[in-house]
């Protein structure tokens, strides 16, 4: 454990080392010092500007993740219960999946209007799918001894989901819902990016606007660290349903 | 085709179908949306007329740059990942976090470092595509059962015969899938590029067709973006599952 925690210091070390090089090659105007960006996140956090802004897209990225996982585990539980739907949706499913939801910021623009719903569809758009794929696939892939169970002991569809399947599966939903939920902040904020007045996406729209270099890569390393922690909270739950299922 | 696959056929039709007649009768208006016909019509329109031709070429050619650095760079590093797993281990926070973060923003910084044009799209589109070239590369590395890592010490193979003879056709598949995430990624990255400032391209013909409501062009310009994606990571796909089945499921 003190070895791991050696590694990670040390490679947050070479990091900032490579950072620090970059910068003396390219200069402050294209990447500003990992000092100089520490401090100026520093300085962000003690504003209340930033703390409106982390609200909106923390509301919005929270919104669009219940959304996303709710309605992608139901999908997917259903497609994966139902063999044929499951093959008639599965090939349509990867499609919206692997399509660059990017491409589609002014249809959902001109559906949404500008603000906080488009941001939010922007991020469910992005999610939905993997969780979808995810939960179906975990479903088909439940031992059929599991199945023959359940038949045996003649528990309704709804009881045989509940306690049969949803536990078995519960893992890889779970990884399901890890990749839908990083995706879903991406979306989020490429929602605030393009379409929002308020949001981390929209300050780092107008830092763009302006050219301010610290504040881009400060902003960008305050959204990198949450998404990092977000993903290791639902990786420690996915480890534990792994372990305890 | 399979049964499922005429149900999956009527069905993509029929929603197709209920689009049009909804756009038809207004409750879609056509600010929102025009008719898929139309976009069908637009989209011919734009083909046979030329007027983007140069742009179509532009992103193209940006896309197979950026998709072909994200892969032969991400091969090369997914492959020292897999040759330093305590590096590896120290990483895998933060490879699986990337895509969480929208890496574009960096974009206007590489404007600056490159000046407007393709070099900054290019590196744009592989700093977003190489993640997934990386992960993928490592994963495929680690799935080389160890009989057939032996067989190749057995058969004394040279260093350089076992990497192309054994290890690579043993991880093609997970390689093909990193492949067509880079590739798509690599899309999203330009694309996005385009959107915030370009000087040519599909995404900054848009862009530019939505600022002034022109929707036919940018619903046709959509749909050319959407099926040419749609090809080739259908085709990256097939490839994916031939070469999964050929080397089994592991």
């Amino acid at each position: 454990m003190t070895a791991r925690r050696l590694d990670h210091v040390l490679l947050a070390a070479g990091l900032l080392a490579l950072w620090q090089v970059v910068h003396w090659a390219v200069g402050p105007d294209v990447v500003s010092s990992p000092w100089a960006t520490i401090v100026r996140a520093w300085q962000l956090i003690g504003t209340a500007a930033f703390w409106g802004h982390a609200a909106a897209t923390a509301t919005a990225f929270g919104l669009a993740s219940l959304i996303a996982i709710a309605a992608g585990v139901a999908l997917g539980l259903w497609l994966g219960l139902r063999r044929f739907a499951g093959d008639v949706a599965d090939p349509v499913l990867g499609t919206l999946y692997s399509v660059p939801k990017i491409t589609l910021y002014p249809l959902i623009l001109l559906a949404f209007g500008l603000g906080v719903s488009a941001k939010i569809a922007f991020g469910v758009i992005h999610g939905l799918f993997p969780i979808a794929i995810f939960t179906m696939n975990a479903i088909r892939n439940v031992a059929p001894v599991f199945r023959r169970t359940a038949l045996v002991m003649r528990l309704g569809p709804l009881a045989t989901a509940a306690t049969i399947m949803a536990p078995a599966a519960l893992p890889e939903i779970l990884a399901g819902i890890r990749i839908g939920v990083a995706l879903t902040l991406l979306g989020t904020l490429i929602g605030e990016l393009f379409a929002a007045t308020s949001g981390l996406g929209f300050a780092l729209i107008r830092a763009m606007d302006v050219h301010a270099v610290a504040d881009i890569l400060a902003i960008t390393m305050l959204i990198f660290m949450f998404a990092a922690s977000v993903n290791a909270i639902l990786g420690l739950i996915e480890r534990r349903a792994r372990h305890g299922g | 085709m399979s049964k499922a696959g005429v149900v999956r056929t009527i069905l993509v039709l029929a929603v197709v179908a209920a689009l049009e007649l909804l756009c038809r009768l207004g409750v879609i208006d056509r600010v929102t949306m025009v008719p898929p016909s139309r976009m069908i019509v637009s989209l011919a329109e734009i083909l046979a007329h030329g007027r983007f031709n140069a742009d179509i070429a532009f992103t193209l050619g940006n896309v197979v740059a950026a998709a072909g650095l994200a892969i032969v760079a991400g091969f090369f590093i997914g492959a020292g990942l897999h040759a330093l797993p305590r590096l590896r281990r120290a990483l895998v926070p933060l490879l699986s976090a990337y895509y969480a973060v929208p890496t574009f923003v960096f974009y206007p910084l590489l404007i600056v470092a490159f000046g407007v044009g393709r070099t900054a799209l290019i590196v744009m589109g592989a700093m977003f595509g190489v993640v997934a070239m990386i992960v993928n590369t490592a994963l495929g590395l680690d799935h080389v059962p160890s009989a057939v890592a032996r067989t190749g010490a057995v058969l004394r193979l040279d260093a350089v015969r076992r990497l192309l003879l054994i290890r690579l056709p043993a991880a093609a598949p997970h390689l093909v899938t990193g492949v067509k995430l880079a590739v798509a990624y690599a899309v999203i990255g330009i694309v996005a590029g385009e959107f915030i400032l370009a000087t040519a391209g599909i995404g900054k013909r848009i862009a530019y067709a939505y600022d002034n409501f022109d929707n036919a062009t940018m619903y046709g310009l959509l749909l050319l973006l959407l099926i040419g994606v749609m090809i080739v990571n259908g085709a990256l796909s097939a490839w994916e599952k031939r070469l999964h089945r050929r080397f089994g499921q592991r």
